[in-house]
């Protein structure tokens, strides 16, 4: 296809000096000061400078480029139990006064009293990238997204539609509060993501796969952007031939890298301490007690350098930490943030995120992870008469009080007789939490990572979901065939 | 209002020759408030603003137009420059396409909403506080059964938006909202059963606190002792909030982007009955009960009622300016846009189905067995408007003698969005405007496959 693009060089954005802060410790120390004059127990300022690019191709042409910006800072004031929260996009001394005075209207005794609040010294954090994506020129991201176009079409003449997106962001953090931190972060995150559409007779199905690593442009120096345009065009063309899922409760096999979701969704947002502290999971007062198949050992660790859920600090100024929660299938432990540690009297685990300067933290995950076993995968299929093989995983939910959750298919094959055979149209699996763990009866040593997007209580953030090819003895898919 | 028309106009009136420029300009203030065990447990205040501008470079008459976009959080003089000089740069790098074009003014005149209360800034801070504690009591002592009640939220928002461009279109709009909403916890023994409640309206006063938590706890404890059924095909009853939501994602395949671009099942599709003939659907912004009611479309132009479907006939489907263009067609005036940082496509605001002459309880004597669906999940994972594949997570109850029977968990249900259309059974009379995209009523469907034990 011929496209031309103007040989205009891209003019890169200024990021400014990497040391200098978004907000002064000296204004900081004020703001944080004023925040607790009516009283309070803690207060912080969360500031953030947030840039991003973005490309879409769509119907062989590349629709649109975008640019966006977006600074400001959260201002937390916690009076007991109370949280008062206000955001500014004024980052002066000002602006961040204002919305010190807003958050703090929760302290409600009306005393003004003088606070003295003093930081420990500043330790800047350099962007954790190696070629920053706002000094790469617009052309080069084009390219990647004309050459996905090409080789997604290559891979069959079926394939009647491609989206390619290409999204870059940098995002620096400023976390200061009176208990004692100053914290800076500054996360490079680079994506690609490919969405075919293939046409028969039977109809038309789509197909997707997507990179997203906390990197910078060296991302595609790493992975191949043809393979996964290869990919995404193979499962869209698969499913053409594909046939109703099964209805009812059968065996599944999960292929390693397929996705993880089982495990975000069946325990992992169980096991973020806000539902525990409002005994709203499944999962409350567990801790010691078997809730899944020995086999299953369960991580969250943000401080895996380059995955997608991966940060220096999270959003309340805390470093990322290792935590493990189900150790051979016993709860050890949940996900904490600052807010709910503090009412159990103990640390936060590094998982208090937010989407933006303009929400409050929360218990999130970062990347979530079932720890590899020992088998063979192509044993633990040879080893499954009959039931479904699970390529790739969609998205999933998950209601933590019941530990009801769906997760969905993209590629899925029958097995029968120990063999993968037939493709399968997407379905969703629908399983219980603490039934589904205890079902897991093989783990193998085909271990890998995938990226997502996880969505709680309106906010979106980056997460990474891992997992080994594993089996669940029996759990409930809903296809159309009888 | 107007200074916000004035920015709009000012980045507008700075588009170089042969240039087009479209400013979106929005600001809004909104509050939260969450409840838990007697306590505020978060009070949130904030007001935000930004700026999204569209530059398209080249003649109409050329080669083919090129768009660009930037959007900025803030309306600093300085960071409207950059905007400008960002959308312009990334406008130089699309590829040339003769159907991309701003929005025309096509002459027709706005439906005269009033959406925004003047009570709104009346409501105190205080006031907003003791409705989302009132809650969080109501529902905890609603029933024996109520274990906990894992939040109850009081929220508002104002919004006002201006939009400017060099094909002339010159739009204000503003808004308000405020919503009350409820999750409840029943249990028994070592079971949980969950149900949620809400109301919705322009402002304080015109919302129903009972109703949300009579809701909620009707909703939780109705679940109790709900167990697996076997697999089978069975008439399945949604409940309002479930259709409000399938009838959301359905509108993903009546966009009219998706069909040119063949990424809905609908493509190609125009004339021919594919739903029942009590299948009448329309998206009608300029209906007032709607919660997505809207003067102006995400590019200015005026919204209109839009009929898609007539009696099991598919009529038509919603474009934005270039979507229609590409299409051979006009804009039905159904741009949506994602706030500032976002850029218009095709989509609904107001989907309703035309009432039939049940009730919910008509309808269930009418069904006599199946299942009722009270709630869904998985739906964006488990619905393909490309292919019309359909599998979601349900919970609800059995529908025995033409009444509600034992309640039901961790099933699915799964069809094709197609077979859906064509089995629908009965539209209820029982429409209920909900927040999103779409109204809620009872609608039956026939000949699903239910996944169970």
């Amino acid at each position: 296809m011929a496209v031309t693009i103007p040989p205009v060089p891209a003019t890169p954005s200024s990021p400014g000096p990497a040391d200098a802060p978004l907000v002064e410790p000296s204004v900081v120390e004020h703001v944080l000061a004023a925040a607790l004059r009516r009283g309070g127990d803690m207060a912080e300022i969360f500031a953030e400078d947030r840039q991003v690019s973005g490309a879409s191709l769509d119907d062989r042409k590349v629709e649109e480029l975008s640019s966006g910006r977006e600074r400001g800072a959260g201002v937390r004031v916690v009076v007991g139990d109370t949280t008062g929260f206000a955001h500014t996009a004024d980052l002066s001394e000002t602006g961040l006064l204002r919305a010190a005075e807003a958050a703090a209207a929760v302290a409600r005794d009306g005393g003004d009293r003088t606070r003295v609040v003093a930081l420990p010294a500043r330790r800047g954090r350099p962007p954790r990238a190696e070629v920053l994506p706002s000094t790469v020129a617009k052309a080069t991201k084009l390219e990647l997204l004309l050459r996905a176009d090409d080789i997604a079409r290559a891979t069959g003449g079926e394939i009647t539609q491609v989206q390619v997106g290409y999204g870059d962001s940098r995002r620096r953090v400023l976390v200061a509060s009176t208990d004692g931190v100053l914290a800076e972060d500054d996360q490079v995150r680079t994506r690609l993501s490919v969405v075919c559409v293939a046409s028969g007779d039977t109809g038309m199905q789509t197909g997707y796969e997507s990179v997203a690593r906390t990197v910078g442009f060296e991302l595609f120096d790493e992975v191949d952007v043809d393979e996964i345009a290869r990919v995404a065009a193979r499962r869209a063309l698969g499913k053409l031939a594909a046939r109703p899922a099964p209805s009812g409760e059968v065996p599944v096999v999960l292929a390693g890298g397929s996705g993880g979701i089982l495990f975000h969704e069946a325990c992992g947002h169980g096991l973020e301490a806000d539902h525990i502290v409002k005994d709203s999971s499944v999962y409350v007062g567990r801790v010691g007690e078997q809730v899944a198949s020995p086999l299953v050992t369960l991580v969250d660790d943000g401080t895996i350098t380059g995955e997608w859920g991966n940060y220096a600090v999270d959003d309340e100024g805390r470093p990322a930490a290792r935590n493990v929660l189900i150790d051979h299938g016993v709860l050890t432990d949940y996900m904490w943030d600052w807010l709910r540690a503090r009412k159990q009297g103990r640390q936060s685990s590094g998982n208090g995120r937010r989407q933006s300067y303009q929400h409050l933290p929360m218990v999130r995950m970062t990347n979530t992870f079932l720890m590899a076993g020992t088998e063979d995968p192509d044993e633990i299929v040879a080893q499954t008469p009959s039931g479904v093989y699970v390529a790739k995983l969609g998205g999933g939910q998950v209601n933590t009080a019941t530990g009801d959750f769906v997760f969905g298919t993209t590629e899925a094959y029958l097995i029968e007789h120990g063999r993968i055979t037939e493709p399968l149209r997407d379905a969703n699996l629908i399983g219980n939490g603490p039934e589904v763990l205890r079902r897991i009866d093989a783990v193998a040593d085909d271990f890998s990572m995938t990226p997502g997007t996880c969505g709680k209580d309106g906010q979106s953030v980056p997460v990474g979901c891992g997992q080994a090819t594993l089996r669940i003895t029996g759990v409930t898919i809903g296809g159309t065939a009888a | 209002m107007s200074e916000l028309l004035d920015l709009a106009r000012s980045v507008v009136d700075r588009a170089r020759p042969g240039e087009g420029v479209e400013a979106y300009v929005a600001r809004g203030h909104d509050t939260d408030v969450r409840a838990f065990a007697g306590e505020v447990e978060q009070l949130a205040s904030a007001s935000s603003a930004g700026i999204g501008v569209r530059v398209v470079l080249g003649a109409e008459d050329g080669e083919g137009r090129r768009v660009g976009f930037a959007w900025a959080g803030s309306l600093d003089p300085g960071v409207v420059d950059a905007v400008l000089a960002d959308a312009r740069d990334n406008a130089a790098y699309a590829t040339p396409d003769p159907h991309v074009a701003l929005a025309q003014p096509d002459g027709i005149e706005p439906a005269e909403l009033d959406l925004w209360d003047p009570d709104f800034s009346a409501v105190s801070t205080g006031e907003k506080v003791r409705m989302a504690l009132e809650l969080e009591q109501m529902v905890r002592g609603a029933h024996p059964r109520v274990r906990q009640v894992e939040s109850a939220d009081y929220g508002d928002a104002s919004v006002e938006v201006a939009l400017a461009s060099t094909t002339g279109i010159r739009a204000t709009t503003r808004r308000t909202s405020a919503y009350v909403s409820v999750s409840a916890i029943a249990g028994d023994g070592e079971e949980s059963q969950t149900g949620s409640g809400f109301s919705v309206g322009r402002a304080a006063p015109a919302l129903d606190l009972e109703r949300a938590g009579k809701d909620a706890v009707m909703r939780a404890v109705r679940l109790l002792g709900a167990g697996k059924v076997r697999s089978g095909r069975f008439t399945l009853v949604f409940d309002p909030r479930v259709v409000a939501t399938l009838l959301s994602v359905l509108s993903s395949a009546l966009s009219g982007e998706a069909v040119v671009k063949g990424r809905s099942f609908f493509a190609g599709r125009l004339g021919e009955e594919v739903a029942t003939g009590i299948v009448t659907l329309a998206d009608d912004p300029t209906d007032p009960r709607a919660y997505g009611a809207a003067a102006f479309d995400g590019e200015g132009l005026a919204c209109r009622r839009n009929v898609l479907i007539d009696g099991g006939v598919l009529e038509g489907f919603v474009y934005d300016s270039v979507s229609a263009r590409r299409a051979g067609t006009v804009s039905t005036g159904s741009a949506v846009r994602g706030g500032y940082a976002g850029t218009p496509g095709a989509g609904c605001r107001a989907l309703a189905l035309s009432p039939g002459e049940l009730d919910q309880s008509g309808i269930l004597a009418a069904v006599g067995d199946g299942v009722y669906v009270q709630s869904v999940t998985g739906v964006h994972s488990g619905v393909s408007t490309v292919s019309g594949d359909f599998s979601v997570g349900a919970e609800g109850l059995m529908i025995r003698a033409g009444a509600l029977a034992e309640p039901v968990r961790e099933v699915t249900v799964a069809s094709t969005l197609q077979r859906m259309l064509q089995s629908v059974l009965h539209v209820g009379r029982d429409v209920e405007w909900l927040p999103g995209a779409a109204a809620g009523q009872t609608v039956a469907v026939g000949d699903m496959q239910l996944s169970g034990s």
